[in-house]
């Protein structure tokens, strides 16, 4: 794996149903290896739309026209002989909704286990369910209910589910969907805790709306306005020397504007990180 | 006429709506429950007698060929009509075909659910006639599966639709194809599809229409798949236009049989439901 696994080049995204919108805009960025990169900006920037051209997510809808390209390690992820399911293997993806798939606990984590059979008997599946449990915290919650139904967990318990389930896989990047938005603050620290604990060792982008939480949790900064790359760059030069005019506003200053030119409900609270870093001073 | 007043005339209305309604069942139970249940407690024989040679005329033995003639036709063709019916469902998810290829194959579906059995039943008897074979157990199969198979494929299509998104998405993030992809949103909509199933059963058990021209209407035991056979709405009819009193009797045993199969049927899918329902995320539907 090259120190950079994941990069866009000229990326752009259309949707062509009834109403041509070019959702985002021949960006180019890079996402270098063990790295935790955020991608903010304000809601209908084109941030979701972005994450899910990075794995192909978008071949299973209708009228979305891609251009430009994804290469990982190198190779390109849309200009290939590479089946879609083998690429979305490689770029996991995580998405919005908690969603336990409706299976037990333990074949939740097994499922992408099952699909790619990357398991030589029960004992080697068991100890993978075991490992990526462990991996995401829960392990100590479930170990004694594992063929309960998942979807009988707490929505932060699930959303840990969805991640432990997209490692078991054993993704080059992890590709993570405003994935605390959902769930009460303290389901949502909990999952932070879990990215934060797993950032070193995976590629994992993360896609959100909270300035905050991108403070608390990102190494790079990339921020997204109407589909543009505003301004990228690591989270201290990106929150204390922010280049752009449009960043400085968003950060701190007066409400911006979305792309029918309304306001949006700002999301950000001013840079007050320090001490107790509680997840919902900006959930709104 | 004040406003408090219509409302009051209103709830009226709707209340003996809804009380004349629920009282023709109850009354349509209530007559198939004493009467046919009646016949069968003084003799619950005759479920598992085949018939006489004169049943028809006289009475002799039971309706066993026609239980098992139910069995036999209605079971395969719900299979077949299953598979089909989540085939096309699945088909008709955007996954796999454009929004206006599924309106369109929709409201051809609708078309279906809206014809009359009957017409089913002339259908497969043109191509009973054009064949140069004979009305069997076979064609009865051919006629239900193709009556069960709208009904059973709107129940699984709504189901599919009110799924998550979210589930697709979520295994397709795994890196799951189309296939296993739509394996796992079916899990997911059990409770819809088992809805769909039961449905598609009682509705295909129920029908006489379908198979009154093109299964033959015999009045011995089924002897294969090409052989003449007959089912309980069938023998329900020829027992209830008989001359005589026991045979028309049986009409009613056989009736009550066919209730409680499908009021069984529908509890089952009930309890079936509700367990798929515990694993279906957003609780239970």
């Amino acid at each position: 794996m090259t120190d950079i696994p994941l990069t866009t080049d000229q990326l752009s995204v259309t949707y062509t149903g009834d109403r041509e919108i070019e959702a985002v805009k021949g960006v180019s960025i890079d996402f270098p290896a063990n790295t935790l990169t955020t991608i903010i900006g304000p809601s209908g920037c084109g941030k979701s739309t972005l994450l899910k051209s990075l794995n192909r997510l978008h071949d299973i809808q209708e009228n979305v026209e891609i251009n430009g390209d994804v290469l990982l390690s190198g190779e390109s992820v849309y200009d290939t002989d590479v089946p879609a399911p083998e690429i979305r293997r490689r770029i996991g993806y995580v998405p919005q909704t908690p969603t336990a798939l409706p299976v037990s606990i333990y074949e939740n984590v097994a499922y992408g286990l099952r699909i790619h059979g990357d398991y030589d008997s029960k004992a080697d599946l068991d100890e993978k369910v075991e490992t990526y449990l462990r991996k995401v915290n829960l392990w100590d919650e479930v170990a004694d209910r594992l063929d309960a139904p998942g979807a009988e967990l707490s929505t932060g318990q699930i959303q840990r589910l969805c991640v432990a389930r997209s490692l078991a896989v054993e993704p080059d990047v992890l590709l993570c969907d405003e994935v605390t938005s959902a769930l009460d603050p303290v389901s949502a620290e909990s999952v932070e805790e879990t990215l934060r604990e797993l950032k070193s060792e995976y590629t994992i982008v993360l896609v959100t709306h909270s300035m905050a939480q991108a403070r608390r949790l990102a190494d790079e900064v990339v921020f997204l306005y109407l589909g543009e790359v505003i301004e990228s760059n690591d989270v201290r030069s990106f929150f204390e020397d922010p280049q752009a005019e449009r960043t400085r506003t968003f950060i701190g200053g007066p409400t911006p504007v979305d792309r029918d030119g309304t306001p949006v409900e700002p999301t950000a609270t001013p840079p007050t990180h320090g001490g107790g870093s509680t997840v919902d001073d900006d959930e709104r | 006429m004040n406003r408090y007043t219509r409302q009051r005339l209103f709830g009226i209305a709707v209340r003996a709506a809804a009380s004349l309604v629920v009282g023709v069942l109850l009354l349509v139970i209530g007559v198939t429950v004493i009467r046919g249940g009646g016949v069968l407690l003084a003799d619950p024989s005759i479920v598992l007698t085949p018939p006489g040679a004169r049943y028809m005329l006289e009475g002799t033995g039971g309706f066993l060929h026609a239980v098992l003639g139910s069995i036999f036709i209605v079971g395969p063709a719900t299979v077949v009509s299953m598979v089909a019916a989540v085939s096309t469902a699945v088909y008709l998810q955007s996954d796999y075909s454009s929004e206006r290829f599924s309106d369109a194959v929709n409201m051809f579906l609708n078309v279906l659910w809206g014809t009359p059995p009957i017409v089913y039943g002339l259908f497969v008897l043109t191509i009973i006639i054009a064949t140069g074979t004979q009305t069997s157990l076979f064609f009865g199969i051919v006629a239900i599966a193709i009556f069960q198979y709208p009904i059973m494929t709107r129940y699984t299509d709504e189901a599919l639709r009110a799924a998550p998104e979210t589930v697709r998405e979520s295994t397709y993030g795994l890196g799951a194809t189309r296939f296993e992809s739509a394996r796992m949103t079916v899990r997911a909509a059990a409770p819809g599809v088992i809805a769909g199933l039961v449905m598609g059963f009682a509705r295909g058990i129920g029908d006489a229409a379908t198979v009154l021209f093109t299964t033959g209407r015999s009045t011995r035991m089924p002897g294969g798949l090409f052989d003449a056979a007959t089912t309980l709405p069938v023998l329900i009819f020829d027992q209830a236009m008989s001359f005589n009193a026991e045979v028309r009797s049986h009409a009613y045993a056989a009736a009550f049989v066919l209730t409680v199969v499908v009021l069984g049927l529908i509890v089952l899918s009930k309890l079936l439901a509700g367990r798929y329902a515990r694993y279906t995320p957003g609780g239970n539907r």
